[in-house]
């Protein structure tokens, strides 16, 4: 069965937000979604750009107050 | 109390000196003692493996026996732990002995897993074992050109060393005076080349001056070693003849068969540096599932906010610090420069420009390391 993990990346340098989903979503079954929290404002276009070129799946992404949520669907 | 600690790395030995001398009073009162389990009677200088990658470096020089790095109070044992049995507060090792504990610091470390990229470990060299670095440097002195490609595996300890390693080969290459025959190209998993935004400003011009090619949005996904060629997930591909890899790490294994972490990497606050959901299970070093760099560094400071969490228990009951995620790496670039990386949760690096005294500042560290692992620097 699908799951949903939320991955706190706020206020981290190295690695990195971008880096963090890459750590987790080679964890994760296909169809899992991972909730990326990033205070980065480059991670709102660099993880897309990733998601686009690997083929997984951008569910969602929107800043709440400080922080960016970033959902992404494994798809292979 | 009686303080157990699983793991004589870096941080685990930090905490245990550290301790040691903290609780001195406790300890000859005979109300405290500090026990250490070790998988090795032997502590190494991880980052002294890119200089024997080099040649600059023995191996021999990156060990010290672990007991001569203790504190005499501290009871060691080399027994690996077997089981851990939180919920009974006991540990039980290899050799079939059990330790119980009122306070448990978990510093297992962390290992490479090149053998979770088909064709990895046969078809490239690694620096991030004694045996590896060894063989790169036999590799590299044998090697008389052509295309060497470095790649980056996801995580990764030490996550300066892949910026440090292509400065370094091209320093080699030059000396050796064969530096116009190699071509060298760097592959990164994300967007830029350094996931530190400033490391990656800097580090950018820098490769452009020395002439390495560099590939971003490059993730392993597997190596031709017939053909010699490199894939990445993203659908690219390089020929190499000399492929130098950054394997991807896992935490011990120890950790995940006793389910607690995935991959083996332990859910740790932030800020206590406890297990979640242990209070009296401390986690330190690349044992975390913190988004803190894999380093030396993040574990000597993290060990200093454990150790002094610990002390207050045994002494007033309660915790008085936290963690702030500081890390401090020094960036060798080349064989005669380097800057450094001083960071936290809130504040990102402000990297300088490179220079020597700065790397003969990095040569005494080398050095100085085994008074730092003592907890006396």
């Amino acid at each position: 069965m699908s799951e949903t993990k939320v991955v706190d990346a706020c206020n981290t340098y190295c690695p990195g937000p971008l880096m963090e989903l890459i750590t987790y979503m080679k964890q994760a079954e296909v169809g899992d979604v991972i909730e990326l929290l990033s205070t980065d404002q480059g991670t709102a276009t660099d993880v897309p750009e990733w998601v686009n070129k690997i083929g997984h799946e951008m569910v969602n992404s929107e800043k709440v107050g400080d922080v960016w949520h970033i959902s992404v669907r494994k798809a292979k | 109390m009686r303080i157990l600690i699983v793991g004589g790395g870096t941080g685990g030995t930090i905490i245990a000196n550290n301790l040691a001398r903290r609780l001195d009073s406790e300890i000859r009162a005979r109300t405290a003692n500090i026990t250490m389990l070790s998988a090795s009677d032997l502590h190494m200088y991880q980052p002294g493996l890119l200089y024997v990658a080099f040649g600059q470096m023995m191996p021999d020089e990156l060990y010290r026996k672990q007991a001569t790095l203790l504190e005499s109070s501290i009871e060691f044992h080399v027994d690996p732990v077997d089981k851990f049995e939180l919920d009974r507060k006991e540990v039980t090792t290899k050799s079939g002995k059990t330790y119980a504990y009122d306070i448990l610091v978990i510093a297992t470390g962390s290992r490479v897993m090149p053998r979770k990229i088909p064709g990895l470990e046969e078809g490239s060299e690694t620096f991030y074992t004694e045996a590896g670095a060894v063989s790169m440097f036999k590799k590299l002195r044998e090697f008389e050109g052509g295309n060497v490609g470095i790649v980056v595996g996801v995580p990764h300890k030490c996550p300066i060393a892949p910026v440090e390693v292509t400065f370094s080969l091209h320093d080699y290459f030059n000396k050796r005076g064969i530096r116009d025959k190699v071509n060298i190209k760097y592959h990164y998993p994300i967007n830029r080349i350094h996931s530190i935004e400033n490391v990656a400003i800097w580090a950018k011009p820098e490769f452009d001056r020395m002439g390495v090619e560099y590939e971003t949005l490059f993730n392993i996904e597997e190596v031709d070693v017939e053909n010699k060629i490199v894939k990445s997930m993203e659908g690219s591909e390089y020929k190499y003849d000399l492929l130098i890899s950054i394997p991807e790490h896992h935490g011990m294994g120890v950790i995940e068969d006793n389910g607690l972490g995935k991959d083996g990497w332990i859910p740790t606050d932030r800020y206590q540096l406890t297990m979640e959901g242990h209070d009296n299970v401390y986690v330190v070093g690349d044992t975390t599932n913190l988004p803190v760099s894999k380093t030396g560094s993040a574990a000597h400071f993290e060990a200093e906010v454990i150790s002094e969490n610990i002390a207050s228990i045994v002494k007033i009951g309660v915790p008085v610090t936290e963690y702030d995620g500081k890390v401090y790496c020094f960036i060798e670039a080349g064989h005669d420069k380097a800057t450094y990386a001083n960071f936290n949760y809130e504040n990102p690096p402000d990297l300088r420009a490179a220079n020597k005294s700065m790397h003969w500042f990095k040569m005494s560290y080398n050095k100085m390391y085994w008074t730092s692992v003592r907890g006396l620097l």
